[in-house]
């Protein structure tokens, strides 16, 4: 895939540099809000709206905007958008903005939104910046979905609010608490990283890496090429 | 002359002492309470002591195989783990929850941290406080089934000695103290429990410095909160130290090797963070028992009292010159 095509920026979003499970990013609304499928979907889809928006949005106005007041040219891109898919969310799904609450003005602070505003849109073309934004928000989505899907299993018997376990399973209350949170994140970063040991023990070229940059003395990554020489 | 250098690791200075044989005294000394609590709630207290230890074990060892680690049962550390664990659920409870609160306590709270020694927990605590969060109900639930030796099946009453008093009624001191009382399968017979200290304390297997900081403190804050609230009450106190998780607690679960402070005066001050914990929790906390919370809280407190207690190397210190 060539570096920055829409296509290599999804599967950098939803794969290589997953926030939720690779980058461990927006951990706030990931903990507090994925008590159920539904919840966690909502919330990042919300989140991936607001991103595709302000990455397009800041990448147009990378050029106008002073290297010294970019944070808070950021921040004002960001809660802009949030603002509006607040009301958007309040006018038309009601039930969702109830359930996430205080989590959706807090998406202004959301690391990833800021995050990827600093590291990409802020440097590169408004197409792969808008592609990134999709791509991160779906990669945060599918993060969240899966671990409300895994917390709403155990800790309620249910998927999506579909009755799944049998009628003799006792929910085990912990997983819908915020303990389960931890837990149940802790459990997803382990079985994503066994699954990738494979590919991660073949080792990174740091040459075409979008992500590192090439800082090879400062980099901890041992499995990667350039580090092994 | 090379033959007369013997180069060995450390330690150099060996004690008959071994875990195995440290966690199989533990054991013992917890039998007088785990025999106690059979007699009093009966047979499927027996069901679930032998459910829980087996699961303990079990997990234990799937987890070493799976994992291809050295096969640790023989330490006995996850029959304590399962013992304890089980003198800490009532007798009631379905046999499918110890089972659950094994495989936490074992895998998540020991195994994953790297086995005994790692954990940052004490693990039976850990799988109680996961049971007791997921099934309150079900973990407070202290009617006790037909079978038993005594006669609590009689009494209608399900509340155990600590939520009487929280309600405001009196509790008979005397069968607190024997143990003919409602509660967890372990935490009755204070005399069964002081019986299985003074072993562990004679065999030097613990020493004084948690248990007795941890109930001293405990006792000053509840005499001062008395003080506080209408006058001192010698009896309250009594049946406050006597009833409920606190000597089971201090004796078998504070004084946990991997979760105390090493440091001496360390273990002095984590006693007394145990002791105030208890106290508020049990007095001002919404429920009538607060032992369990208390230890597993302490605990997490642990890295920083002993970087507050740590000695001072010799020829480290002192004024600069």
């Amino acid at each position: 895939m060539k570096p920055n095509s829409p296509s290599e920026r999804l599967y950098n979003g939803i794969i290589k540099e997953n926030p939720t499970f690779v980058l461990l990013l927006g951990m706030c609304p990931t903990l507090a809000v994925t008590t159920s499928a539904m919840n966690g979907l909502g919330m990042g889809l919300t989140t991936m709206v607001i991103l595709a928006l302000s990455n397009m949005f800041i990448s147009m106005l990378r050029k106008v905007i002073p290297d010294t007041v970019r944070v808070p040219a950021f921040i004002v891109v960001v809660a802009s958008f949030v603002t509006i898919v607040q009301f958007l969310l309040e006018g038309f799904i009601p039930s969702l903005y109830d359930s996430l609450g205080i989590y959706i003005p807090l998406i202004v602070v959301n690391c990833i939104i800021l995050g990827r505003a600093e590291a990409y849109a802020s440097k590169n073309g408004v197409i792969s910046s808008l592609f990134d934004g999709i791509g991160m928000g779906l990669g945060f989505t599918l993060g969240l979905t899966c671990i409300g899907i895994v917390r709403e299993l155990f800790g309620a018997g249910q998927i999506f609010g579909f009755q799944i376990m049998p009628s003799f399973y006792t929910p085990i209350t912990i997983f819908i608490l915020a303990p389960g949170a931890f837990f149940v994140l802790a459990f997803l970063v382990a079985f994503q990283n066994k699954m990738k040991i494979g590919s991660a023990k073949k080792g990174i070229d740091p040459s075409n890496s979008v992500s590192c940059g090439g800082g090879c003395a400062s980099c901890g990554n041992s499995a990667c090429k350039g580090k092994r020489g | 002359m090379e033959q007369m250098l013997h180069v060995s690791s450390n330690p150099h200075v060996r004690d008959k002492m071994t875990t195995s044989k440290i966690m199989q005294l533990v054991v013992l000394a917890l039998l007088p309470t785990t025999l106690f609590g059979i007699y009093n709630f009966g047979v499927r207290a027996l069901l679930v002591v032998v459910i829980t230890v087996a699961s303990s074990v079990f997990f234990e060892w799937i987890y070493d195989k799976l994992m291809h680690k050295k096969n640790t049962i023989t330490d006995f550390s996850a029959v304590v783990t399962g013992l304890l664990l089980a003198l800490n659920m009532p007798v009631s409870i379905p046999l499918w929850m110890p089972v659950l609160g094994s495989a936490f306590a074992i895998i998540v709270v020991k195994q994953l941290f790297g086995g005994l020694g790692q954990n940052f927990m004490n693990p039976a605590l850990a799988g109680r406080c996961f049971l007791m969060i997921s099934f309150a109900g079900k973990m407070t639930d202290f009617t006790v089934p037909a079978g038993g030796m005594s006669n609590l099946y009689d009494t209608a009453s399900g509340a155990t000695p600590l939520a009487a008093m929280k309600a405001g009624e009196a509790v008979d001191f005397v069968s607190l103290f024997v143990g003919n009382i409602k509660g967890t399968i372990g935490e009755t017979s204070a005399i069964a429990l002081l019986i299985g200290a003074a072993l562990l304390l004679f065999m030097k297997v613990i020493d004084w410095r948690i248990p007795g900081t941890y109930i001293g403190s405990f006792a000053v804050f509840i005499a001062l909160f008395d003080i506080f609230n209408g006058g001192f009450d010698f009896y309250h106190l009594l049946c406050e130290i006597c009833g409920g998780g606190l000597l089971l607690g201090a004796f078998f679960m504070a004084t946990d090797y991997v979760t105390t402070p090493i440091t001496k005066n360390g273990q002095l001050i984590y006693g007394c963070v145990l002791g105030l914990l208890t106290g508020i929790f049990r007095m001002l906390g919404a429920s009538a028992e607060g032992v369990s919370y208390a230890i597993i809280f302490g605990n997490l407190l642990i890295p920083l009292i002993e970087r507050w207690t740590i000695p001072t190397a010799f020829g480290k210190g002192g004024k600069k010159a």
